[in-house]
């Protein structure tokens, strides 16, 4: 996979694994990190705190960020279930997100690091991201298309730039053969067909891979696969949050009756001003 | 100095390019400044950038540029806008934009908001936009105070203006860097992506099998619109990837959105309550859709759609 003819790699030890001078073996085995968000639940009651400033998490259910899940971290255990080589599953956020994090080592990634601090923004998370895989070399980082609250679509591609990596936003589809993979992703009214060399960053939309809900065995080992906790590093924020809102609510439906379609096309044209 | 980068998809400046130079010129003028241009690769009618508010239109020609790698493109905007002294650059929130915005961001050291859907207000030096959140469900806003700032703009969040008139195009240079190999492109010619459509008519399983879809199809032809899908026809590959709306699909924000025969699950709705208006065409009066809905019918759609289409018919000649 991808062999770096720089210095060797950085030694590195995780409870029951060891990194050690990893890209000087014939038997190196490539790495995949997958970065996973925890959103409120998609059925989820939004609201803010009094001063419109922080989302109210009160009676809210998490869960893992669906396309981090769903695409972005079965597709890296697919390629490592016929490739060889491991999936490090990577969250930015509180102790309070290790349920979710366990649930991606249930799944089957095989480690799982969490940076112990509040997501703030994009860019924190980003740069938290980018830091941890700099001394890592991973092949892949994936992450999904975007989170399902602030949908931002920021992170991968911030992160790639500090990593001076390609980045493949959208990707439905990826192969790998060698050190080459073929990606499609999704653009507007189609497919855009490309190929990039390890190492890159990716974000995973529907098609790359279906759902895996854990099994028995999985959430079994997932108790003890190795959780390691890491500090943040410094950023300095450019962008602060001023307010939420909720938009105003809908007036209500108009019916019209089933009989009158020339009233419908009314109300669009006189009403709605919209044909 | 504000910097729009322009994108033209193989080669043509389209919508999203008129909105956010448009979008720009606006933000110029709360700004006391100018609107610049840059578009990338070989462009047919870069020129008619001015029209909507480009001051000058810069172009970098090298046709390698013509294929998309989101790190050559933020290595070539990065450049041309410290070059040039921005400090705005603004970008579409597409498939593009999203590619390179954060990438722009860590490389000016900018603060980002992306996806914004109305005009900046100026704080002193700093710039406070809306954007919205939690699928639609939320309007965050946002205080950039960095000293420059890029701000991606949501397809259809402003009317392209035509007030100003082409300009020649100066040529400036930047090496490409990118390490993506683009083999195909496969899309849809001849029809308006649905980022970018106006009118959107979309059905789901109350078609109950894929032969029905003409009635569809002849609807969105009178009104000029694209046509969209849920997820389960998706899903059953009744209907084309591409078309599938809501949060595992495409969000789009259409002037009217036209659902056929599709219950308003919320995660359907995660991807179209930013729709201005919704039609929804239901036989079941308690589909949740209705609730998110300006305009209900409820009835059999094989009946009420053909309807419909003959009224458009008879009113679109009438206009």
């Amino acid at each position: 996979m991808y062999v770096s003819l720089g210095p060797a790699k950085v030694g590195f030890t995780f409870p029951g694994i060891s990194y050690l001078n990893h890209s000087f073996s014939n038997l190196f085995k490539m790495k995949l990190l997958v970065c996973i968000s925890q959103t409120p639940d998609t059925t989820a009651k939004v609201s803010f705190k009094s001063d419109g400033k922080e989302f109210d998490a009160a009676g809210v259910q998490f869960i893992m960020n669906p396309y981090d899940e769903w695409y972005a971290l079965v597709r890296a255990c697919e390629l490592r279930e016929t490739l060889g080589g491991s999936v490090t599953a990577l969250n930015v956020g509180p102790a309070t997100n290790e349920t979710t994090i366990r649930k991606s080592l249930a799944i089957g990634a095989d480690d799982a690091v969490r940076i112990n601090a509040d997501p703030q923004s994009a860019g924190f998370v980003a740069k938290q991201i980018a830091e941890y895989a700099r001394i890592q070399n991973f092949d892949i980082i994936f992450l999904g298309k975007e989170t399902i609250d602030y949908n931002g679509s920021e992170v991968g591609a911030m992160v790639a730039e500090y990593l001076d990596l390609p980045y493949i936003s959208y990707a439905s589809k990826l192969e790998l053969n060698g050190n080459t993979a073929t990606l499609e992703r999704d653009i507007e009214g189609g497919v855009e067909v490309l190929e990039v060399d390890l190492p890159f960053v990716v974000s995973a939309a529907k098609g790359m891979a279906e759902q895996r809900i854990p099994n028995m065995r999985g959430i079994m080992t997932a108790r003890t696969k190795p959780l390691v906790e890491v500090a943040p590093v410094a950023y300095e924020e450019s962008a602060k949050t001023v307010q939420f809102t909720l938009p105003p609510a809908k007036a209500g439906v108009k019916l019209v009756d089933p009989a009158d379609m020339d009233e419908l096309v009314r109300l669009l044209h006189e009403e709605a001003k919209v044909i | 100095m504000v910097l729009v980068f322009a994108e033209s998809p193989r080669g043509t400046l389209k919508k999203a390019a008129f909105e956010a130079v448009t979008y720009g010129k606006k933000t110029a003028d709360l700004l006391g400044t100018t609107c610049v241009a840059l578009t990338l690769g070989t462009v047919k009618n870069a020129g008619e950038l001015g029209v909507y508010g480009a001051s000058r239109v810069l172009n970098i020609s090298d046709g390698t540029f013509d294929h998309f790698d989101s790190q050559a493109v933020a290595a070539a905007v990065a450049t041309v806008a410290q070059k040039e002294g921005a400090t705005v650059v603004v970008l579409s929130h597409s498939s593009t934009g999203k590619s390179v915005a954060g990438r722009l961001s860590v490389r000016l050291n900018a603060g980002l908001v992306s996806g914004v859907n109305s005009l900046p207000t100026v704080q002193g030096a700093a710039l406070r936009v809306k954007k919205s959140v939690f699928s639609g469900k939320a309007v965050g806003e946002y205080e950039i105070d960095s000293a420059v700032k890029v701000l991606s703009l949501m397809g259809n969040a402003v009317k392209p203006v035509a007030g100003g008139a082409a300009v020649s195009v100066e040529n400036v240079t930047a090496t490409p860097t990118g390490r993506i190999r683009v083999k195909e492109v496969k899309t849809q010619e001849g029809t308006v992506p649905l980022p970018e459509a106006e009118i959107v008519v979309s059905a789901g399983r109350g078609m109950k099998d894929p032969a029905n879809w003409g009635i569809v199809e002849d609807l969105a032809n009178t009104l000029g619109a694209t046509t969209a899908c849920s997820r389960p026809v998706a899903d059953s590959h009744w209907r084309p990837h591409h078309e599938h709306v809501g949060q595992t699909g495409i969000a789009i924000r259409p002037n009217l959105y036209i659902a056929i025969g599709i219950s308003g699950a919320i995660q359907h709705l995660a991807g179209v309550n930013n729709s201005k208006v919704i039609v929804v065409i239901n036989k079941d009066p308690e589909a949740p859709f209705f609730k998110a809905a300006d305009y209900g019918v409820v009835g059999d759609l094989f009946d009420i759609v053909p309807r419909l289409n003959e009224s458009l018919k008879k009113f679109k000649a009438a206009h």
